[in-house]
């Protein structure tokens, strides 16, 4: 096990009813690794399963086929009902989404969003400062609700929020795509820093080639329902 | 010229800046122009002045010509008019341009086309199955399906002018590079000048014929793509450009300009983009920007750029 990658997709399919009849495949058979650090891009068009994909790695929607395994260890497909095990579930992958407004809670401060994330995981609340400075936040900005915060600066806090539980691995869904292309520079430059500073492994799901090259290692193409090409980025 | 913007300034009560600053923009007939920029810098603004529709409570001072009417005089029918034949605007999201209780059909008929016609545009902007689609509605067609069916409206009315605002910016790659060509097509066929709106430098510099970059209110810098590409000249253009990830280019650093664009809240007794960029000097910060004739017949914003002659549209009023 020693030598086996931090993140192993095995498989996974993924398939939804039709009204009607007949079924609609989402994703078929697609696996791949994330090394240690490393950083996985999938790319495809809309409809290709590459959310269904990234949602399946963190456990929001459960796989027909096919499994995920971190560091070697098989996550259930259940979220598990113990606090504990449900814990270490989620210390394992956070997810970082496109829309950052909608994953923040609206009455809690950046501040006391980062406490409380860092409460619930046992780790100690002083870190909050260290965690919005790592983003590029400042004081303002921490005593700040969401919706005071720009575009920008939400997505730096839902960075900061994902990185609060100490994961193994951070996936993002087209978490830069809603951003002006300069503040989009320095998301993309952040993540680069942070995943050499932590060495936290990416999975950076997007529509937008010429960026998820960017930033990762790899990249993994999925046409209609199923992983196919992958490649080093400059190799297309 | 089709379309000319003349000094147009757009106040808006209780903004701390102009939502438009002294904005001249030209687009002659069969020309497509490109207009860049980040959220806020005006851009959308520009545009929808061409239909003559301005932000409520708005004041505008400086003219907008499109041929020989003055679009911002209209009133009544003859607005109506302007807005329903001569000029044609295409918009992000599709969904929000389709009323979703009518057919495809109905949507084209009430442009002005008949069943002939509405067929013919279905098939000419790609939609197989035209017969079918004019008997369907919004829901039942994928999103560029239906920005398909919005450029087929746009197209209905031969508009002299077409806007095109982040048209093809929610679309797949694939189906934006489609798109992308045939309003290139369409529009050559019916003559039609195009004022093209987009976040991406690459792309506006890869489609259009000339290129305005917008920031804060202002136009920083016009050129032809090619120049805008080669020999940016204004610093924002610069930043814009060395911060767009490319392709085939994983090498290069992407270099973040810092900061964040301006809000409305933010105002500027100099150039907007002092606090941003990488060469501003002390005296930017109270230099009101004026655009200089750059010598390959562009023009640029920037107080670090010799100013060899003022640009003749561009005498300073202060």
């Amino acid at each position: 096990m020693k030598d086996e990658a931090l993140l192993v997709a095995d498989g996974l399919r993924k398939t939804y009813a039709l009204p009607g009849r007949g079924r609609l495949t989402a994703a078929e058979d697609v696996s791949f690794t994330v090394a240690r650090g490393g950083s996985l891009g999938i790319v495809g068009e809309s409809g290709s399963g590459k959310t269904t994909v990234a949602r399946m790695l963190v456990g929001l929607v459960r796989p027909d086929a096919g499994g995920v395994r971190v560091d070697g260890r098989p996550r259930e497909a259940r979220t598990p009902r113990r606090k504990a095990a449900r814990l270490a579930r989620a210390r394992e992958i956070q997810m970082v989404f496109q829309d950052p407004y909608v994953s923040l809670d609206p009455r809690l401060t950046a501040a006391q969003c980062l406490r409380t994330a860092l409460r619930l995981h046992g780790r100690d609340d002083g870190t909050a400062a260290e965690l919005l400075d790592r983003v590029g936040l400042g004081e303002r900005e921490a005593a700040s609700l969401p919706r005071h915060l720009s575009g920008g600066q939400r997505q730096r806090l839902a960075i900061a929020r994902a990185l609060a539980p100490g994961p193994r691995v951070l996936v993002l869904d087209e978490a830069v795509a809603a951003l002006d292309v300069s503040i989009q520079a320095q998301i993309l430059r952040l993540l680069d820093e942070i995943r050499r500073d932590t060495g936290v492994a990416l999975v950076f799901v997007g529509h937008d080639l010429a960026v998820v090259q960017h930033i990762t290692d790899e990249v993994l193409v999925m046409r209609r329902a199923g992983s196919s090409n992958r490649a080093p980025p400059g190799g297309f | 010229m089709l379309l000319t913007l003349d000094h147009l300034t757009v106040d808006l009560p209780g903004a701390a800046r102009p939502l438009l600053d002294e904005v001249s923009l030209r687009v002659a007939p069969g020309e497509v122009v490109g207009l860049v920029g980040e959220s806020g810098s005006g851009k959308s603004t520009t545009a929808k002045a061409a239909l003559g529709l301005l932000p409520g409570g708005a004041t505008a001072s400086g003219t907008v010509r499109v041929g020989d009417a003055d679009v911002l005089a209209l009133t009544g029918e003859n607005l109506r008019r302007h807005r329903a034949r001569t000029v044609a605007m295409v918009h992000q999201d599709p969904r929000a341009a389709l009323n979703p209780v009518r057919r495809i059909g109905d949507f084209l008929r009430e442009r002005g086309a008949d069943r002939t016609r509405a067929v013919e545009l279905l098939a000419a902007v790609g939609l197989s199955d035209p017969e079918r689609r004019l008997r369907q509605r919004p829901h039942e067609l994928s999103g560029g399906m239906l920005q398909r069916v919005v450029i087929a409206g746009a197209l209905a009315v031969r508009p002299r002018l077409l806007l095109a605002d982040e048209a093809t910016s929610a679309l797949d790659v694939t189906t934006q590079a489609e798109i992308l060509a045939l309003l290139r097509t369409l529009r050559a066929e019916q003559g039609a000048g195009m004022l093209f709106i987009t976040h991406d430098l690459h792309l506006a510099a890869a489609y259009c014929d000339r290129v305005y970059v917008m920031y804060a209110g202002r136009v920083v810098e016009e050129r032809t793509a090619r120049a805008l590409f080669a020999g940016p000249a204004h610093p924002y253009t610069r930043g814009l450009l060395s911060c767009s990830p490319t392709l085939g280019d994983t090498s290069r650093t992407l270099l973040p300009i810092p900061g964040r664009p301006p809000s409305l809240s933010d105002s500027f007794p100099g150039c907007p983009f002092a606090a941003r960029c990488p060469d501003a000097e002390p005296e930017c910060e109270t230099w009101r920007p004026v655009a200089v004739d750059l010598p390959d017949g562009g023009t640029t914003a920037c107080r670090r750029v010799p100013a060899a002659v003022p640009a003749a549209a561009e005498r300073s009023t202060t």
